[in-house]
């Protein structure tokens, strides 16, 4: 039987009752258009989540220290060591002290968010500036009142001249030494880089009354050696307290692996229940074909009478429910990337939708109308031909 | 020699609730190659159970049925289409076009069937197109012809796959008597042609234009013989009227 015929034919069929087919098209339409769409969404969402991560450092390892009593701490010096002592793991290390703290210039205060660090902060979390420089080490050592601001901070404070002049933090002035670049130029502030000051570290424990320093950031020496200076992390921190209820320490790759799975399930539930639409188009499908069977029962026994086997009639039918589900996929995957595209603004994501979502689409549409449309050619096949041919 | 068709003592029995009906009761019929053969009788009669099992549409309940020596009775499904394509034209009364599909379509189905590549199929189908004198409506759907001209259409589907034999169901029943006789002419000449013709009919006036009537009543054989014989075309008797004269 000819494959180019049918599809011909089921085509024409398509066009000469438009009304009727796009009924039957419609579950195909909406299960293909919804899982384009949350594919979409979804592949956007994760890139936008992953360049999150990117940019706070993917090889970032974060340690908090809660250690129950001041006996048994850990100091900068021993978690400079440690870098120092795995130097294949551990690329960088820098305290990292939250104050709370009023910054002001002039009359102006903004709300802003000040973090003391070594100077090897921007090693571990990418820090371009654009203008002046980071932290020194001898800034660090010899407690210097320098800090680096974000673009927001800049802005608000110094209409974007901000380099060399001073602020306060708490009433202690502060020289601007550099300014870091606008996470977005177009809409500040839209990063928490935007609204940071960061000052020496050593500096910041002053500021807060209390030498004890508990979070560190840690970098490793790459995507491979995540586990590896975890480990190292781990060992040290367990021989220091004593207990691992003391400390925790937290790998950006596993928070990352953890939020790709938590997206992954949640695209996969949402990806069944739009499916469902499919399965429902699918019937849909196999409905109007068996009433296509039914109407053209004299046409089946004319072909048998003319020495149709069961297969040409089969395939004739089958070909015809996977030519109508193909089209309805083809317009679900049109329809599905137009609204991907223009609801991915609205909410903020760039939609994304792979060929592979698009390409899996079709062939899942397509599958649906063969599959479903089976038992009405079946049932085709099986007519015998003298009933078919008397069948007004 | 060989018959072309041969059935010998064919029996078709169908069970109607509590009582079996003999649509065939022992039917024995032998057709030659290049017969132009009328099967006529009355509805009921049982010449439409005949053509059914002449052209393997049907098998009989017991009997067998030789078509160009092959034991045809006792096929399954699939077998009997094949031998439908390769050794069977079926003219209808109603056409039994596809009227989605041309002309020229319509011709190229059995074609289609038999396998053949697109090139072959459309040079068989435009010569039967040629024969019948259609070929300039070769692009036309069905349903932009005339009744007569529907009917040369499906002659030429008929003869597309250079059948054995062509069997014809009432062919001029939906058409005016005019356009009837003109179908039977050209039944006639292809008879004279070589083609071997089957014409089932209940109509004398259409029977006699065959070389030869069998006449079926009650699902026997009640007349086989010339078409030109006086017999041939005496109606049998009801049961319970008087006899004719």
């Amino acid at each position: 039987m000819s494959f180019s015929q049918s599809f011909r034919l089921a085509l024409k069929s398509l066009v000469t009752s438009k009304m009727r087919s796009l009924l039957t098209m419609l579950g195909i339409i909406i299960g293909v258009a919804a899982v384009i769409i949350i594919i979409s969404l979804g592949d956007g969402m994760n890139n936008m989540i992953n360049s999150e991560f990117e940019k706070m450092g993917a090889n970032l390892l974060q340690v908090e220290v809660m250690s129950p009593n001041a006996s048994r701490t850990v100091t900068d010096d021993e978690m400079y060591r440690l870098a120092a002592e795995n130097p294949g793991t551990i690329g960088a290390v820098s305290p990292s002290v939250s104050v709370y703290a009023s910054v002001k210039a002039g009359g102006d205060t903004v709300s802003a968010s000040v973090s003391g660090v070594g100077e090897e902060f921007p090693a571990i979390q990418s820090v371009e500036l654009t203008s002046g420089r980071f932290l020194h080490y001898t800034d660090v050592e010899r407690m210097q009142n320098v800090c680096v601001i974000g673009a927001w901070i800049d802005q608000e404070l110094f209409n974007g001249a901000g380099l060399g002049q001073t602020l306060r933090i708490n009433g202690y002035e502060y020289t601007v030494i550099g300014v870091v670049e606008a996470s977005d130029p177009d809409a500040v502030p839209t990063s928490y880089s935007d609204n940071q000051v960061y000052i020496p570290y050593t500096n910041a424990t002053r500021l807060n009354h209390d030498a004890v320093i508990t979070s560190y950031l840690f970098s490793a020496t790459s995507d491979q050696t995540n586990n590896a200076a975890k480990a190292a992390i781990e060992a040290r921190l367990d021989q220091l307290l004593g207990s691992d209820d003391y400390y925790m320490v937290i790998s950006m790759s596993e928070m990352m692996s953890i939020m790709g799975d938590i997206q992954g399930t949640v695209m996969t539930v949402l990806v069944a229940i739009a499916g469902i639409s499919l399965l429902v188009g699918g019937i849909g499908i196999m409905n109007i074909m068996l009433v296509s069977v039914t109407e053209r029962t004299r046409e089946i026994g004319i072909r048998k009478s003319l020495g149709a086997k069961r297969r040409d009639i089969r395939s004739q039918f089958i070909i015809e429910a996977g030519t109508t589900s193909a089209v309805g996929g083809v317009i679900g995957i049109v329809l599905g990337v137009a609204l991907a595209r223009a609801v991915g603004p609205v909410v903020g994501i760039e939609a994304a939708a792979s060929l592979t979502a698009i390409a899996v689409s079709f062939g899942v549409s397509v599958a649906v109308g063969v599959i479903f449309g089976y038992l009405p050619a079946n049932k085709a096949s099986r007519l015998n031909p003298i009933d078919a041919l008397r069948y007004e | 020699m060989d018959h072309l068709i041969e059935l010998t003592d064919i029996y078709k029995i169908y069970h109607m609730g509590d009582t079996d009906v003999h649509a065939l009761d022992g039917v024995t019929i032998h057709i030659d190659k290049g017969e132009f053969v009328a099967i006529v009788g009355q509805s009921g009669s049982g010449k439409s159970t005949c053509m059914n099992i002449i052209g393997c549409l049907d098998v009989p309940t017991s009997g067998t049925y030789l078509l160009g020596g092959v034991d045809v009775s006792t096929m399954e499904d699939d077998q009997q289409a094949e031998i439908r394509n390769k050794m069977l034209g079926f003219i209808f009364q109603q056409y039994n076009l596809i009227p989605k599909l041309s002309v020229l379509e319509n011709v190229e189905l059995p074609l289609l069937y038999s396998g053949a590549d697109s090139a072959t199929r459309r040079q068989a189908a435009m010569k039967a197109l040629e024969r019948v004198g259609l070929a300039d409506k070769c692009k036309n759907l069905p349903n932009q012809l005339s009744g007569g001209q529907q009917q040369r259409v499906s002659i030429a589907r008929a003869l597309a796959g250079s059948p054995s034999v062509i069997l014809a169901d009432e062919p001029t029943g939906a058409l005016d008597s005019r356009t009837g006789r003109e179908v039977l002419s050209f039944l006639q000449e292809l008879n004279r042609e070589g083609d071997t013709i089957v014409l089932i009919t209940h109509d004398n006036s259409i029977a006699v234009k065959a070389q030869r009537i069998i006449r079926l009543s009650d699902g026997k054989v009640i007349y086989d013989g010339p078409a030109d014989d006086p017999r041939a075309v005496v109606q049998p008797h009801e049961p319970g009227e008087e006899a004719p004269a």
